[in-house]
């Protein structure tokens, strides 16, 4: 039992280690850049060209419809057969960031939709454009709506991030498997891998009610 | 043409539009002479928003012609460009019956958010005359407010002093106390009576006839999309000549 006791101690920084310098680089990047793609799309879909809002919603639905862990195969096995050769790194970051936009671009939108139609015609008779309304009236409304599903959508990324360990990606579960391997001791392991993103998770969570507070202030409680 | 006609500000001939087949207006004439007030009454789904919603671009009539201060008329009969567009929702400010300020700002953001963005102004400039707007309606001390923190008699005063602080010509009212609480209509009715006094050019859609009485130097009634009566106050609201007039007045007046 001892022993079992020493293997967690010592295995603990690695899998920490792993979790910052993989996990959360990881989540971190593809969540903005997912967020970017997520905007565009969203306005895609909301544009009156109907080829735009096509093209956004083809785009939303194969991200839907198919399992991230395919889309990760798909970028980094099955690119480099066209030619296209990506390091695990860049292959993830793709990845998660393709996967993260499909899903926050319906939240995206669905928060601009909720924006009560007075609020862009009041714009309108100040006399802003299309484009000042949407950054200066629209979406600073939007993001207090959309806050709470796209924090959700940040959580389920730390924890997809582990599916990275499958190609290679140095991150919080790939170095729990490493020790794993050696140590032949899987259930004290993959329960403190466990742990550790339970506790990362928890961490976000405290994070979110704090970002929700402060975006609250202008409405009634 | 008679010196009054040449002191107009606004001018409308022929205002058309219909949503999907259903005819709004058909065929509205307005003349609003500078530093005048015209009252527009009439049943709900008269198409007296629609009017408003036209003079402010918010919505683009089929046809009919649009003339606002100097310079600029509109012809909605041909095609009419943007900047066209621009110009005219330029030339007036809306106040609306759900005050429609912006929820994520202090009061002093939503004021000074048009001049600033949109105009250009210099932002010192401009928060000194927000301030003083804001004072002469009763609401100094509260420029760091949020709107939700304000009642709906504040609000819609906020409201007016936003459309003020643009600086237009016109003046557009959608029936600005409807949405309020009776006990706090009088503060914003007292508001808009001053800008009238101060020779502003308003058009008021409103339901409160003592009150267009008071302001307006015509009052307009519409029904169905027409102008059935116009003149003025005193001859339109207790006299008037219309049947459906006389009828709506009265059931506006002894609502039991
Ligand atoms: N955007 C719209 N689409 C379709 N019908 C509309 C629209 N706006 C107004 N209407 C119709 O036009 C008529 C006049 O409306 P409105 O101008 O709001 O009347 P009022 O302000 O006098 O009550 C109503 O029958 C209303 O249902
Ligand atoms: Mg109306």
């Amino acid at each position: 039992m001892d022993n079992k006791w020493d293997l967690v101690w010592s295995s603990l920084w690695p899998i920490v280690q792993g979790g910052l310098t993989g996990t959360v680089p990881l989540a971190l990047a593809s969540f903005v850049i997912g967020l970017v793609i997520a905007l565009a799309v969203a306005l895609m879909r909301l544009n009156r060209n109907r080829v735009l809002s096509a093209v956004g919603r083809f785009y939303v639905s194969v991200i839907r419809g198919t399992p991230l862990l395919v889309q990760l195969f798909v970028i980094f096995f099955g690119l480099p057969s066209v030619g296209i050769q990506l390091d695990p790194w860049p292959s993830a970051i793709i990845a998660f960031s393709l996967n993260v936009g499909g899903y926050a671009a319906e939240i995206i939108r669905a928060a601009i939709l909720s924006v009560p139609k007075g609020q862009w015609e009041a714009a309108h008779t100040i006399g802003m454009s299309g484009s000042q309304t949407l950054r200066r009236i629209v979406l600073p409304q939007a993001a207090r709506v959309s806050v709470p599903p796209l924090s959700n959508t940040f959580i389920s990324l730390v924890k997809d991030t582990s599916l990275a360990s499958l190609i290679l990606v140095t991150e919080l579960f790939r170095q729990a498997q490493q020790v794993a391997a050696f140590s032949q001791e899987f259930m004290v392991l993959y329960v403190e891998a466990a742990v550790v993103y339970w506790v990362f998770c928890t961490i976000l969570s405290a994070g979110q009610s704090a970002l929700e507070k402060r975006l609250d202030r202008y409405v009634a409680h | 043409m008679s010196p009054t006609e040449d002191a107009a500000l606004l001018e409308v001939r022929g205002l058309r539009k219909a949503f999907g087949g259903h005819e709004v207006l058909k065929d509205i004439d307005l003349t609003v002479r500078r530093g005048s007030v015209l009252a527009l009454i009439g049943p709900s789904g008269s198409g007296k928003t629609t009017v408003l919603r036209c003079l402010n671009g918010l919505e683009t009539p089929d046809g009919g012609t649009v003339a606002v201060g100097g310079g600029l008329s509109v012809d909605f009969g041909a095609k009419v460009s943007r900047k066209e567009l621009a110009a005219l929702r330029d030339r007036s400010a809306m106040v609306f019956q759900h005050y429609n300020l912006f929820p994520h700002m202090t009061v002093l953001q939503n004021v000074i958010e048009g001049p600033v963005q949109v105009q250009k102004r210099p932002r010192a400039e401009v928060i000194a005359e927000a301030e003083q707007l804001l004072a002469r309606v009763g609401l100094e001390g509260r420029s760091g407010s949020y709107p939700f923190e304000l009642s709906g008699g504040q609000q819609q005063r906020v409201g007016i002093v936003r459309a003020l602080a643009l600086k237009p010509q016109l003046l557009l009212f959608d029936e600005p106390t409807s949405a309020l609480d009776p006990e706090l209509v009088g503060d914003v009715l007292t508001v808009i009576k001053e800008l009238a006094d101060e020779a502003w050019t308003m058009v008021i859609v409103t339901h409160e006839l003592a009150f267009a009485r008071q302001v307006a130097d015509e009052v307009i009634f519409m029904d169905g999309g027409v102008v059935v009566e116009r003149g003025h106050p005193d001859t339109v609201l207790r006299d008037p000549a219309e049947e459906r007039t006389r009828q709506f007045v009265h059931r506006l007046l002894n609502p039991f």
